[in-house]
């Protein structure tokens, strides 16, 4: 069963759009990132769904009921801010049951107990349930504040880039948490970002999303291998996908209408080349600790691929290039069938 | 251009120790980071050395000059703060140039160093652009023209990217490294991101609640970690430890973790039994059913061309990194083979690395 459902929204503010003809339909239970640079409409698309802002045209709903004009408070969600906001005067105790005590809801005190303990095991933030919020890391603090949206049992939960203030190592950690919570409460999620690597490992379905437009939307592995333009394939993978003129390797059997194709480590067949007679030249070998990135040179055009944790490579060898099954795009960016 | 050397430098802000004993050099033209969490003193010493804030004591020295008590404009250095601030109603050649026109320099000079800088930046054409309409990064170019055009003897930078998104931080972090090749301005720089000292630094050190753990080359630090804490900070996801206890005997060159006897780089130095962990980088793991030592897959994580599967021994978790197009399923039981000539030793009641082949004059402390 759909948990939420926009259908065609869009949002302007005066004449710029920032969400336009929207469709989006979340599952019970699953996790989907919104993923998206600066501007996208990502935040936007959140806050539609939270009610902080409503939509100039089209529909949410929410749980089977028509949302689009309800007030924040009406709607069954709850919202994690990039900067958390918890009570600094309360417990971590009292700031979890915050919004349990709430006057409409008429939780027993027994109840709210239990549910504030169940949710601080949860983000592993029992043992400090007494602690005042401001004696808290960084990083504790988030987990209360993911606490407080988790103590609420709402249609969904709405995060806007709840990670993002938090160190590189600390982010890492927490991202992994998220998942397992997420599973284990089987939780219905929207989560944004601009994280390729949250997005990748979090969701069940990422929609990548482009001045205000809904790109594509499938699995990670759906939106990696067969992405729908150039726009989505340069928005996943590390090192970027190469985008390369056609004709600068020797490219067959690639399908009528191929302008640039498109070259991740995967679709790269690199070897030594013999007596010195190769189509490129390796530049440099970059290396990042647990990856190394091997630059070459081919034609005008620099290529960057993974490089095998044993290559023999150095700079200045020449290699010689060929593509295996890359991806194709025609002159607009859109990806052609065929290929991959 | 500078060399920056910090002696037995120690602040004590009342009652916490932010920074205890910090002895590095920065070499003339090096890029240097300092690496660790926040509250680790890697900002404190950072303020140090701009002269934000005043030592409790030791020294710092620039060219050789002791400047530990000048005041931060006597120091002729620039400062790049995370948020980086212009003035908006001025265009970009103005803000560029504005700290050349305080320090009352000619006006054809002012120009000529602006154009300069404007080129090396590669934002010579929107010299007459207004700042407010920039976008980010060009914004962040600015900000950085306006430190560079003044020619100082170093730069000094605390998380100039830490408020990018992640796609322009890493175009960012290639333009930076780039710009420091042009121009070889000693350069030090705060991050709480390996990946960003990683790419970047010539020599990192990685600190810890005010101590240097480590300071080395990002290959050395990487490949080898002297403690346990830089082997867990470097890398994503970071080493693995299999926890076990043995005592240890020069010249062998294999550990029995469980039941599995494990090649390692040649030992060094003899041990009584203690409390060991074997370290091994997720990229130094792989599947092979005929190794003994085992456990079950408990999860995968895509990441496109590689994927990180975790699985769970008796000894602890260990995430491998191996190519996406393996195909492993959850709860699946398999074998863990590790690159043999990568393994680092640890002793797990100091932290501190064990001498091996791999580690030939560890030092301890």
């Amino acid at each position: 069963m759909a948990d939420v459902v926009l259908s065609r929204v869009s949002k302007s503010y005066g004449t710029s759009p920032a969400v336009i003809d929207l469709d989006l339909s979340i599952e019970q239970g699953e996790f989907v990132v919104l993923l998206g640079p600066t501007g996208a409409g990502k935040t936007t698309t959140l806050r539609l769904v939270a009610g902080l802002e409503l939509p100039t045209t089209g529909s949410v709903s929410i749980g089977g009921v028509d949302a689009t004009n309800l007030p924040p408070s009406a709607r069954d969600v709850s919202f994690v801010f990039q900067q958390y906001s918890l009570y600094p005067h309360l417990s971590v105790r009292d700031n979890l049951a915050f919004p349990l005590k709430s006057p409409g809801r008429r939780m027993s005190k027994s109840d709210i107990a239990r549910r504030v303990e169940e949710t601080a095991e949860l983000v592993r933030i029992g043992h400090k349930l007494d602690n005042r919020a401001t004696q808290l890391s960084g990083g504790e603090m988030q987990r209360v504040a993911i606490g407080r949206a988790l103590v609420r049992q709402p249609a969904i939960y709405l995060m806007d880039e709840p990670l993002s203030s938090l160190d590189a190592k600390l982010r890492a950690d927490m991202r992994l948490e998220l998942k397992r919570i997420q599973r284990d409460l089987g939780a219905t999620l929207l989560y944004v970002t601009h994280d390729q690597i949250e997005a990748m490992t979090m969701a069940d379905r990422i929609g990548i999303l482009s001045a205000g437009r809904l790109v594509q939307l499938g699995t990670p592995r759906e939106i990696y291998a067969t992405p729908a333009n150039v726009y989505v394939a340069a928005r996943l993978g590390q090192p970027s996908i190469n985008l390369l003129p056609r004709g600068l390797l020797p490219d067959a059997d690639l399908p009528a209408g191929t302008a640039t194709v498109g070259a991740r480590t995967e679709h790269l067949d690199i070897a030594a080349a013999a007596n010195g007679n190769g189509n490129g030249t390796v530049e440099r070998i970059e290396h990042l600790g647990d990856q190394s990135h091997l630059h070459l040179s081919v034609g005008d055009r620099t290529v960057v691929t993974l490089a095998t944790p044993d290559t023999a490579l150095v700079a200045g060898d020449a290699v010689t290039i060929r593509y295996r099954n890359p991806l194709a795009f025609d002159a607009a960016g859109e990806r052609l069938q065929g290929a991959a | 251009m500078a060399e920056i050397r910090v002696e037995s430098l120690r602040k004590e802000f009342s009652g916490f120790t932010a920074v205890q004993n910090s002895n590095f050099v920065v070499e003339d033209g090096e890029f240097f980071v300092m690496l660790g969490p926040s509250g680790c003193g890697k900002t404190t010493t950072l303020r140090m050395i701009a002269g934000l804030e005043l030592p409790t004591s030791g020294r710092i020295l620039l060219d050789s000059e002791d400047v530990t008590m000048k005041r931060a404009r006597e120091r002729d250095i620039a400062f790049v703060f995370q948020l980086f601030a212009l003035y908006p109603h001025m265009n970009v050649r103005k803000n560029i140039g504005f700290p050349l026109l305080t320090q009352g320099t000619p006006r054809s000079e002012i120009r000529a160093r602006v154009d300069e800088t404007a080129r090396l930046l590669r934002i010579d054409h929107l010299l007459d652009k207004p700042v407010s309409g920039l976008a980010g990064g060009d914004r962040q170019r600015v900000a950085l023209g306006r430190a560079i055009v003044r020619r100082p003897k170093c730069f000094l930078m605390d998380e100039p990217l830490g408020t990018l998104d992640s796609e322009f931080r890493d175009l960012m972090v290639h333009e930076l490294r780039d710009l420091h090749d042009r121009i070889a301005a000693t350069t030090v720089y705060v991050t709480h991101d390996q990946l960003e000292a990683m790419s970047m630094a010539d020599k990192i050190a990685v600190m810890n609640h005010g101590i240097i753990e480590q300071f080395g080359t990002p290959q050395e630090i990487y490949d080898r970690p002297r403690t346990m804490y830089v082997a867990d900070f470097m890398g994503s996801p970071p080493m693995n430890f299999l926890r076990f206890h043995s005592g240890l005997e020069a010249g062998s060159a294999s550990v029995r973790v469980l039941d599995a006897e494990i090649a390692v780089p040649e030992i060094r130095d003899s041990r009584a039994p203690s409390d060991l962990a074997l370290g091994v980088r997720p990229e130094h793991v792989h599947f092979d059913d005929a190794s003994r030592l085992r456990g079950a897959v408990v999860g995968a994580e895509y990441l496109g061309t590689t994927q990180i599967v975790s699985v769970e021994t008796s000894e602890g978790l260990v995430k491998a990194r191996i190519p996406a197009s393996e195909i492993v399923r959850t709860g699946e039981i398999v074998g863990l083979a590790l690159t043999a000539s990568r393994l680092s030793l640890f002793d797990r009641a100091s932290g501190d690395a064990i001498v091996t082949a791999l580690y030939p004059e560890a030092r301890h402390g």
